[in-house]
């Protein structure tokens, strides 16, 4: 049970952001939503490459510890933490830019582009 | 050298984006030569893949290992570095989309001209066809996720370079929304794979990947998140507004880019999952999808009168097409007897209808691009009789709009009748359907012809003369490879659609070369 | 942005320095350690938050040269580019300068006690350099752009600025 305790954390968060992204009219609380669906999937990634009681995989760090954490999605982690961070900043300069526009930030007044 | 190939179409992209701002601060000569020379360079490299490629070879490149064929390091069971793996398809992908950028390029050295900010323009244009090619050279499920990205971020960028107005952002913002939280999702549907299999290598997945409830949420995540990014029916709504706001040059790269996603559709539908049972419901998917997207794209492009935005929905209805054809493909690909007997077929004029989508549209948005340039507008109410002031815009609107409604000679028709006869096998109406959207598609494109080309010359559009000689040049260049291939349809078919589509069934070469150890 | 009281501004003065000592640490380390370039640079650029912060926009802009971090990023993604293509021979991006710590016959070269030494590492501590550089050019130019963008200092806030079109 408390082995997939972490689990029920992610989908809560994850939950948490579907919510927010579907209910929400402000950019600035869609991107944080944005931002917490991120996090809950950098989340799963560690947690699937956990292994309990495995050590540091760094070989001369692990000593005589025979299992390693999987360094892979923690690798992937990263990656996806460093495009995320790209992405924010992009997304809140142009909500900047909506704002300048359209004088609102709210997502219903902001429909110049349809049909 | 010749074995380098695939590191060197990743690296000349790179390359031109991190020297773009060197190269933009020497003038504007040697910026445009700069911007021009690498797109040919990874032309000729997309070129050489290409002609390798076809001949059947997978092509395998480890990067960082002591040699690049070296897939299987000290003995270990699994690759665990970066590989690159190319078969025909993506080679014939890897070729539409250096030829798209090559031809954007052409067109965007005069178009952009007038405008600041061309250094970050150039580094986002590399960075965009970057991503592309890398999606469809990439051999592992996380770089496949990283390619994505790299195109999306580039886009967003592109999309949104007009700043000043407001659409253009709205459309950026629009995209990146939906699209961030596609991607997050792909991620979610490669950390679960990656959880049960320790893999994430496709060749290595395919090898060991068993059926299971798992299996199929995981491919309906893939085929929800590439058919949202090629632009499938219930998921357009970005596809219209990012398009026509873009500027044209792009829009011709993003064309290719979206067709991409469709690459990265395919191989995790035919080589991942391959004869896994998962695969009928998806192949029934894929053709209510396509189906879906033909029809109401094509109603939806119907009643616009913003030419470019037209074109986008159009975009839609053409993505169709291949959804379905693959659909098909898709289908039978558990049962060898019906795979010969039509499925093969339909993967072919799939294939084919991929490489000729990315060469009209672009063409067409190049057109679209080059009227706007000129007349400052893309009303098509306020345009008409440019047929006289643009006579070469003209001609080469004519092959475009030809090919892509499938008018006999042209090459569209060929890639058409293909996918018609072969659907007609599974369910008479899915032809009836694409023949509907077929019409439609003409109907549409004689209007813009009639509004904007033909007619009385607006007193408004008087001073307007034709485009500059490279915007021309960029056009010219997908008109004649259209021609060529309108020419020669039965040279493309078995030498260029027929290799991908048995590259794309041929589910155990791929393993084998990533697993079969080092050559 | 207006500058910040006196005790926000001493506090600057004695520990925002520290931030990018402490960042280079990270970034010098990346190689043995967690963390790496992207962590360390993204240290490195709070330093240019922290003077905006303290000092206000105004005197901030005097000191502020955005070349200088263009050419940071750009020094720092060719430096790691090249670094990529010198392993052509091999692979791209092969790692051509590291003396692994274990030799062909299964011994140590160094010992037991040396294990990660340093040179075995090759280009990847170059290459946490160049992406250090590039980070904390591309965050810190981010943070002034950003800030520049929101037009919080002009007079005439809220107006149509855009291209030249």
């Amino acid at each position: 049970m408390t082995g997939n305790m972490i689990f029920t954390v992610i989908a809560l968060l994850m939950l948490i952001s579907l919510v927010a992204l579907v209910t929400q009219k402000n950019l600035i609380k869609i991107c944080i939503a944005l931002s917490i669906l991120g996090a809950s999937v950098n989340f799963l990634l560690v947690a699937l490459g956990y292994r309990s009681g495995g050590a540091v995989p760094i070989h001369y760090l692990a000593g005589d510890n025979k299992v390693m954490v999987l360094p892979t999605p923690q690798c992937l982690t990263l990656t996806a933490i460093v495009i995320a961070l790209a992405t924010t900043a992009l997304m809140y300069s142009l909500i900047v830019m909506i704002y300048k526009h359209y004088g609102t930030i709210e997502i219903d007044k902001i429909r110049r582009l349809r049909g | 050298m010749n074995q380098h190939l695939p590191a060197l179409l990743l690296a000349l992209p790179i390359g031109g984006a991190f020297l773009a701002p060197l190269a933009c601060s020497l003038g504007k000569k040697l910026r445009n030569i700069f911007y021009l020379t690498v797109s040919l360079l990874t032309l000729i490299c997309a070129v050489m893949i290409f002609l390798e490629t076809s001949a059947g070879k997978i092509l395998v490149y480890v990067m960082g290992a002591e040699n690049f064929a070296l897939t299987l390091p000290s003995g270990m069971a699994f690759p665990v570095r970066i590989i690159l793996e190319m078969d025909a398809f993506s080679g014939l992908m890897v070729l539409c989309v250096a030829i798209a950028s090559f031809a954007g390029a052409l067109f965007s050295v005069n178009y952009m001209d007038k405008f600041s900010g061309l250094k970050r323009f150039i580094s986002l244009y590399f960075l965009l066809v970057l991503g592309a090619l890398g999606m469809c050279a990439t051999g592992d499920l996380f770089n496949f996720f990283v390619f994505v990205e790299i195109s999306s971020i580039a886009s967003y960028g592109l999309a949104a370079f007009w700043r000043d107005k407001p659409e253009s952002i709205e459309a950026s913002f629009k995209y990146m929304m939906l699209s961030q939280v596609g991607a997050l999702l792909l991620l979610v549907a490669v950390g679960t794979l990656y959880g049960k299999y320790n893999a994430i290598n496709i060749g290595a997945l395919a090898s060991m990947l068993q059926t299971g409830v798992l299996e199929k949420i995981v491919l309906a995540m893939f085929i929800a998140i590439l058919a949202f990014k090629c632009g499938a029916f219930p998921m357009h709504a970005w596809l219209p507004d990012v398009y026509s706001e873009a500027p044209s040059g792009v829009t011709c790269l993003l064309v290719s880019v979206s067709q991409a996603s469709f690459y990265g559709l395919m191989r995790i539908c035919f080589t991942l999952y391959g004869t896994n049972p998962a695969n009928v419901t998806a192949a029934w998917i894929l053709i209510t999808l396509g189906c879906a997207s033909m029809f109401f794209g094509v109603m939806m492009a119907v009643i616009q009168h913003d030419v470019k935005r037209l074109m986008g929905y159009h975009s839609i209805s053409q993505v169709g097409y291949m959804l379905l054809a693959m659909g098909v493909g898709l289908y039978t690909l558990s049962d060898a007897v019906l795979l010969a007997e039509y499925g093969f077929t339909a993967m072919k004029g799939g294939i084919f209808h991929l490489f000729n989508y990315s060469m009209f549209k672009g063409l067409l948005f190049l057109t679209a691009g080059a009227l706007y340039y000129a007349t400052g507008t893309r009303d098509l109410d306020k345009m008409g009789g440019l047929a006289r002031s643009m006579p070469w815009t003209t001609v080469m609107f004519m092959i475009g709009a030809a090919a892509i409604s499938g008018l006999p000679p042209f090459s569209g028709f060929a890639s058409k009748w293909l996918i018609y006869e072969s659907s007609f096998a599974i369910h008479p109406i899915l032809p009836v359907v694409a023949l509907l959207t077929s019409i439609l598609t003409l109907a549409s494109f004689v209007k813009v012809f009639q509004t904007a080309f033909l007619g009385a010359s607006k007193i408004s559009l008087a001073p307007v003369r034709e485009v500059p000689v490279g915007m021309l040049c960029g056009m010219g260049l997908l008109s004649i490879l259209i021609l060529f291939v309108s020419f020669f349809p039965n040279i493309f078919v078995s030498g260029v659609a027929d290799p991908s589509a048995s590259g794309l069934i041929d589910q155990a070469g791929y393993i084998n070369a990533v697993l079969g150890g080092v050559k | 942005m207006r500058p910040m009281s006196l005790i926000v501004v001493t506090l600057n003065k004695v520990f925002a320095w520290f931030m990018i000592l402490f960042g280079s640490l990270v970034i010098m380390n990346g190689h043995n350690t967690p963390g790496g370039g992207f962590q360390g640079g993204a240290v490195v650029a709070t330093f240019v938050c922290f003077m905006l912060v303290a000092y206000g926009g105004k005197k901030f802009f005097t000191w502020v040269h955005t070349p200088i971090y263009s050419g940071l990023e750009t020094f720092g993604l060719l430096a790691f580019f090249v670094f990529a293509c010198l392993g052509f021979p091999n692979s791209f991006t092969y790692n051509f300068l590291a003396v692994p710590a274990i030799t062909s016959t299964g011994g140590l070269i160094m010992g037991e006690v040396w294990g990660g030494w340093l040179p075995s590492c090759g280009t990847i501590s170059l290459m946490n350099i160049a992406v250090g550089f590039e980070v904390v050019g591309a965050l810190s130019l981010a943070v002034i752009e950003m800030y520049e963008g929101t037009h919080i200092d002009d007079a005439h806030f809220g107006g149509e600025c855009g291209h030249d079109r």
